[in-house]
């Protein structure tokens, strides 16, 4: 089961959490704080594996974003790289060549699609295409109700 | 209505939206903690309006703040606010804010539960699927409680949307509220075979990640696990089922033999790296399983290894190190198939990343032999001249000493290249590990006798050198060394060639600079030192040379006699002022020599670490028990003097037991040389002990004495390439006389062994000294344990549940219905709640009224079955302990009602058993594999929905039943007196059989004419037999508690003689403890509450608490007894060992559909 996936700049600037275990608002700083500085500290072309504590971290660097999560000590690392890689090309797909700035703007939506991919932190659906068809989904029922709130009624 | 909206959108127009607040946040970097509480200001202002766009907004603005770190908590309530707003937008934004905010101790949460419930139940999938995302984030044990029968509703909804997310999080569901989990598991279970890939494959993530955790309760589902294995095309999917094969394997060696072929099939044909690590892990984990004895799946450890080989040599590194993990784990179980890559190993040392470093760092540490030692510890040593990080110097430095010590020194054939190695080793500068290497340093100059004077020889010149180590700082971790030199210089004084030079070098002003405790200790070999100098020069006409020293003592030690340190103040006075006496004397011309060397007789020995800890309490010492009379607190203590009173009495007996045990003690004794003599590493009195090798054709190979001329004076030059050379030479030299002799055999026998002249191995290497290694001191007795421990809070271990017993009524779920009737109070609640669980809670009263229930029922069997001698002592093993006995009653009870049990538990071992014939194993490999498995499989559920009704009523109460009950109870009573037929009938094919499954035998009546009892130890006057079978029973409802095992013994008397006074006692584990009764301490014997006269045997029970069952145990016990003849009797002991596998934990129960 993964514990927690963050997203952070090379500055080591949160850009999402996801914390599939409640943890107290303290210990979740820590935890952010220690992966930036482990994360950002690793060298180039080195292997993207850690031991935490108990925890397996696995990261991946993509443009200027660090993807990193946290795995029990028997979960399989690479399955992992293929999670975070999966969630990248959802993003990718779903903004249309993602970048960082995207993810800032757009913050819950990018919760919203990691929602739709992770729940508890299991994988929920492999299929790419029915996670873009339920985000979408979603999405238009927003659009709609969002449309109708700010379409001036003078 | 329309001026509302209106109004609202005005309010919008002016509102910062999230995109705002961010470009704002951008914008304001120099003084973004101001802006920010602007902004925050903004909000509650924002949080004030009536309008739900508006709050919407607000609390989406807040779940970005709350992720740059700023306390949100106080806007909990507004997130629940727009979490019950009835549009999807807002829904939307406030589940994900409370799944950002939420966790444990957010109040507001309890406030939840009816719109969370509403959201469930919702006609649109998506308001349900965000409600359940949600909710997978910030789950409570109440919200698990109250949702838990909604969301197994849910799992099966019509849409797959909303079955996949449901199932997810059943999981969180079940981690908070055990309870759950059986009621929910047979629709999770059918969620396996669900038609959308979707819903099946969150279901094989749940199971896998529960079975993980407790795979005992899911091997029953390993043929459907099977059967998914072999016919998913799924990755994903695959790697789960594959992990969770992984988990089940130790319990089930015959699943792992089924395993591997799909498995190699696996390996064979996949292109996916993640699958194929996967598999490698998994037929790693079926052939640790499989360790002992199978030497046709050699084969799959070498695919294994040739696999990990390619990763390994793959330019990517994440594929590197896992090869490297995965290899270390071969290691462990096949050292010899790893062993050959050693060339790869060394190569990943020149790695740039250092995690991969690392782990081909603790690759090495298995891979060392006595040949190789050498050469790899010379490339340890360049690379820690190479390294730059400190932490990863000291990293190497901690591996090379690992290695070199590891198992008892076992792989050094040369101990003066070892301690030229640890010298090296000093010249790190800044390392922390000083101590360690001086540790070394003093464990083997104290162990290995003959490296005495080249240790000593060593330390010296370190001593000499001092100012080198001590050169930059005082903090310097590796002044530690000079602690063990200065130790060793002189405890082993009479191996110097100058000891005048050492002592001088000791006391040196310089050294005043150094730690309080190496000063120390400088203090007090200095004056070992000065009398091996004095004893040098007794009996020299001129006693200048004597005086000169005791001089120099006088000069120097004032220094330390000053010194802040207390230890070595103290030490310094007391030795100065013994010199000044000494000094005195020499003027007189008396001998003191020989008095002074007396001050430092005698030999140290080394002590185990833990030698204190094995210390066995004595037998008749109490340490709970008071000395003295405690201190009386109350009036109602009055008592206590009586007991103290009472205890005295088994003192007489105790002095007694002193004759008897003075007999024992000189057996021991004897049994204790007897094991000195066979061990190869203890130091015998006489001096000739030498290294025996047992091997054929080594005894006649000469050792090779070196002249060890090197100068070794030198300090900044390593040496110990040196003896990498020598040690070559020699082994060339060896090489060679073997083969003259060799040859000189081979003409007398012909070309008969030709195959063994291959490369050399472990064995012909002698080792270039006569070597002892003095093993550490033990207390006698000392019984080794194993330490583990499990971490009593893992939130799993409530989940280790019987999934396959019938369901109770009172286990069904919560469904809501009236407030009011819910919650009654929740003492209450909890009581109906146990009730109708029977045998997991049960009220306090309950229990008792049955305790009396079955007692009555005992005494009226008792009256029944007087006849019976031997069947009268068990009724008095019932009575001297009573809740035992009751216990493992009710572990029976549990054990045996429903019937199904031996039909499910076959089930499974048919398909097991199926593997092994060959035809099967052809269906395996043909692509309708799954076919033969399905038929088996399927065949099962079928089978049962009208059996478990059997075992239904036993759920419900009622007093009908009870009575039935009894009855039944009675039964197996009986069974159990046939079944003990059995076993006096078998007892002599007994050990030869080891049924897997528990129980089946005890339940058919036909049985089979085989016992499942094995030999336990056996001695010439007394046999002891183990059953197989040990039944657990969960005895308390609470699932954090520990579990009982109940272990029957056969005691059979085998001599002509009468035994009696049998004492049965176990050293307990952490993780099994034998139960005593109330008041014994724990190391007190249990009395076996039988006697035996010859020929006879009886059974008796004995229970064990087990913490964990996922650890197979063995424990060491003895039994004590007096044999009883017609001239004497004598006192007799039987050591045996307790097997507890993981398997014996099982007890075989049907699967509820």
């Amino acid at each position: 089961m993964m514990h927690f996936l963050l997203l952070f700049s090379r500055q080591g600037k949160l850009r999402l959490q996801k914390w599939f275990l409640p943890l107290p608002e303290r210990e979740r700083k820590k935890i952010v704080k220690d992966m930036t500085t482990m994360v950002l500290s690793r060298k180039p072309r080195t292997c993207n594996f850690l031991h935490w504590k108990d925890l397996k971290i696995v990261y991946k660097r993509y443009a200027s974003l660090y993807f990193c999560c946290a795995l029990e000590n028997k979960d399989n690392e690479l399955l992992a790289l293929e999670i975070l890689h999966r969630y990248v090309e959802l993003l990718d797909k779903y903004f249309g060549n993602v970048c960082e700035l995207d993810i800032i703007f757009n913050f819950e939506k990018a919760y919203f699609i990691l929602d739709e991919f992770l729940m508890g932190g299991e994988i929920q659906e492999t299929s790419k295409q029915s996670i873009a068809k339920s985000v979408e989904a979603s999405d238009m029922l927003q659009e709609t109700m969002e449309e109708y709130m700010s379409k001036p009624a003078f | 209505m329309a001026l509302k909206i209106v109004k609202g959108s005005i309010d919008r127009m002016f509102d910062k939206n999230l995109q705002d607040l961010v470009r704002g946040i951008r914008n304001h970097k120099e003084d973004e903690a101001k802006y920010i509480s602007t902004c925050i200001d903004e909000i509650k202002q924002e949080l004030k309006q009536d309008n739900i766009a508006v709050k919407a907004n607000a609390v989406c603005k807040l779940t970005y703040l709350q992720m740059l770190g700023y306390d949100v908590s106080w806007a909990a309530f507004n997130i629940v606010e727009v979490m019950s707003s009835s549009k999807f937008t807002y829904k939307r934004i406030g589940y994900l804010a409370a799944s950002q905010c939420f966790h444990e101790g957010t109040d507001v949460i309890m406030l939840t539960t009816n719109q969370i419930r509403k959201d469930l139940s919702s006609p649109h999938q998506y308001d349900t699927g965000v409600a359940l995302t949600g909710l997978s984030c910030f789950v409570t044990p109440d919200l698990a409680r109250d949702l838990a029968n909604d969301i197994m509703t849910l799992m099966s909804h019509t849409k797959p949307y909303i079955r996949k997310k449901a199932v997810l999080i059943m999981y969180k569901v079940f981690l908070k509220y055990p309870e759950s989990l059986r009621p929910a598991f047979p629709r999770l279970k059918e969620k396996l075979e669900d038609p959308d890939p979707g819903v099946q494959s969150a279901a094989v993530n749940v199971i896998c990640e529960l079975a993980r955790r407790n795979p005992k309760n899911y091997l029953s589902l390993a043929p459907l696990f099977f059967k998914l294995m072999t016919s998913s095309t799924n990755n994903w999917v695959l790697i789960k089922i594959i992990k969770l094969f992984g988990a089940l394997t130790p319990l089930e060696p015959r699943l792992g033999k089924k395993l591997i072929e799909p498995l190699t099939n696996l390996i064979h044909s996949t292109s996916a790296m993640s699958l194929l690590y996967e598999c490698v892990n998994t037929v790693i984990a079926v052939l640790i399983s499989l360790s002992s004895g199978m030497p046709n799946h050699s084969a799959s450890i070498q695919l294994c290894v040739q696999k990990l080989r390619i990763l390994i040599e793959d330019s990517d590194q994440n594929l590197k190190y896992l090869g490297l993990l995965a290899m270390s784990k071969i290691l462990k179980t096949h050292p010899k198939s790893v062993q050959s890559h050693k060339d790869l190993i060394l190569q990943c040392l020149d790695d740039k990343d250092e995690s991969i470093r690392l782990r081909a760092l603790d690759l090495l540490y298995g891979m060392v032999s006595k040949k190789n030692l050498m050469e790899i510890v010379k490339k340890l040593m360049l690379h820690v001249d190479k390294a730059e990080g400190t932490t990863y110097r000291d990293e190497l430095l901690t591996k090379i000493i690992d290695i070199c010590s590891q198992s008892n020194y076992q792989y050094i054939t040369n101990f003066e290249w070892y301690i030229s190695i640890l010298v090296e080793l000093t010249r790190l500068e800044g390392t922390r590990h000083g101590h360690l290497i001086a540790s070394q340093m003093l464990d083997v100059a104290i162990r290995v006798k003959a490296i005495r004077g080249f240790a000593v020889a060593q330390m010296a010149t370190l001593l000499d050198n001092a100012h080198l180590l001590t050169g930059n700082t005082q903090r310097n971790g590796i002044c530690e060394v000079l602690y063990a030199a200065a130790w060793i210089c002189g405890e082993f004084s009479e191996h110097l060639e100058d000891p005048m030079q050492t002592l001088e070098a000791m006391l040196r002003p310089k050294v005043a600079t150094l730690p309080g405790h190496i000063q120390a200790v400088y203090v007090q070999n200095a004056a070992k030192l000065f009398a091996t100098v004095l004893r040098k020069h007794e009996g020299e006409t001129d006693s200048h040379a004597a005086q000169e020293t005791s001089q120099l003592l006088i000069d120097r030690l004032p220094l330390f006699v000053q010194s802040a340190n207390l230890e070595v103040q103290e030490r310094a006075s007391c030795i100065l002022q013994l010199v000044k006496y000494i000094q005195k004397l020499q003027q007189k011309k008396v001998e003191v020599a020989e008095e002074v060397t007396a001050l430092f007789a005698g030999e140290l020995n080394p002590v185990a670490p833990k030698a204190q800890k094995k210390v066995p309490v004595p037998e008749g010492l109490d340490l709970d028990a008071w000395i003295n009379k405690p201190p009386s607190e109350s009036e109602s203590e009055d008592e206590k003097p009586k007991a103290v009173f009472a205890k005295e009495e088994p003192k007489h007996s105790r002095s007694r037991h002193t004759e008897v045990d003075e007999k024992e003690l000189a057996r021991r004794r004897e049994a204790r040389k007897r094991e000195q003599a066979n061990n190869p590493f203890y130091i015998k009195a006489s001096p000739s002990s030498q290294k025996v090798y047992d091997a054929p054709g080594v005894e006649h190979i000469p050792v090779v004495q070196i002249d060890l001329s090197v100068p070794l004076k030198v300090p900044g030059m390593p040496m110990s390439d040196q003896y990498l050379k020598l040690e070559e030479e020699r082994r060339q030299k060896e090489k060679a006389e073997r083969k003259k002799e060799k040859k000189k055999k081979r003409e007398k026998r012909g070309k008969e062994r030709k195959a063994d002249s291959g490369p050399e191995s472990e064995e012909d290497i002698a080792p270039a000294h006569q070597v002892d290694i003095v093993t550490e001191e033990m207390p006698e007795n000392a019984l080794p344990s194993d330490d583990d421990d499990k971490d009593p809070n893992d939130p799993h271990k409530a989940l280790d549940i019987d999934l396959d017993k019938p369901l109770a009524d009172s286990e069904k779920l919560p469904v809501r219905t009236h407030r009011p009737e819910v919650l009654k109070s929740p003492a209450e609640d909890r009581v109906n709640e146990s009730i109708p669980q029977e045998t997991k809670k049960r009220s306090g009263k309950e229990k008792k009224e049955k305790k009396k229930g079955k007692e009555k029922d005992r005494k009226r069997s008792k009256e029944e079955k007087k006849k019976k001698k031997h069947k009268e002592v068990e009724e008095e093993l019932l009575e001297s302990h009573p809740e035992e006995a009751v216990q493992s009653e009710e572990t029976k009870e549990a054990a045996t009602p429903p019937t199904s049990t031996s039909a499910e538990a076959s089930e499974l071992d048919f398909w097991l058993c199926s593997a092994p014939v060959p035809p099967a194993a052809q269906e395996e490999t043909a692509p309708s594999s799954a076919a033969a498995v399905d038929t088996s499989s399927a065949a099962a559920p079928e089978s049962e929905p009208d059996e478990p009704k059997d075992a239904e009523p036993e759920d419900t109460k009622s007093s009908k039943h009870k009575k039935k009950k009894q009855k039944k109870e009675k039964e197996e009573k009986e069974k159990k007196k046939k079944k003990r037929h059995h076993h006096h009938h078998h007892h002599s094919n007994a050990g030869g059989e080891d049924s897997v499954q528990n129980g089946t035998v005890e339940e058919e009546e036909p049985l089979p004419p085989m016992s499942n009892y094995f030999l336990l130890a056996e001695n010439s006057y007394i046999k002891m037999m183990k059953e197989d079978a040990d039944q657990v029973y969960d005895i308390q409802g609470n699932h954090q508690d520990e579990s009982k095992v109940v272990v029957s013994v056969i005691f059979e008397n085998k001599s002509d003689s009468f035994l009696k006074s049998m004492e049965f006692n176990v050293l307990d584990s952490l993780n099994s403890k034998l139960q005593r009764p109330e008041g014994a301490g724990a190391h007190d014997s249990l009395t076996v509450p039988f006697q035996l006269p010859p020929g006879i045997s009886n059974e008796a029970h004995f229970v064990f608490s087990v913490q964990s069952i996922v650890m197979p145990q063995k424990l060491k016990g003895t039994l004590t007894f007096i044999v009883k003849s017609d001239e004497s009797s004598t006192h007799e002991k039987l050591d045996f060992k307790l097997h507890f596998t993981c398997t014996s934990y099982l007890i075989t129960t049907p699967c509820y559909l």
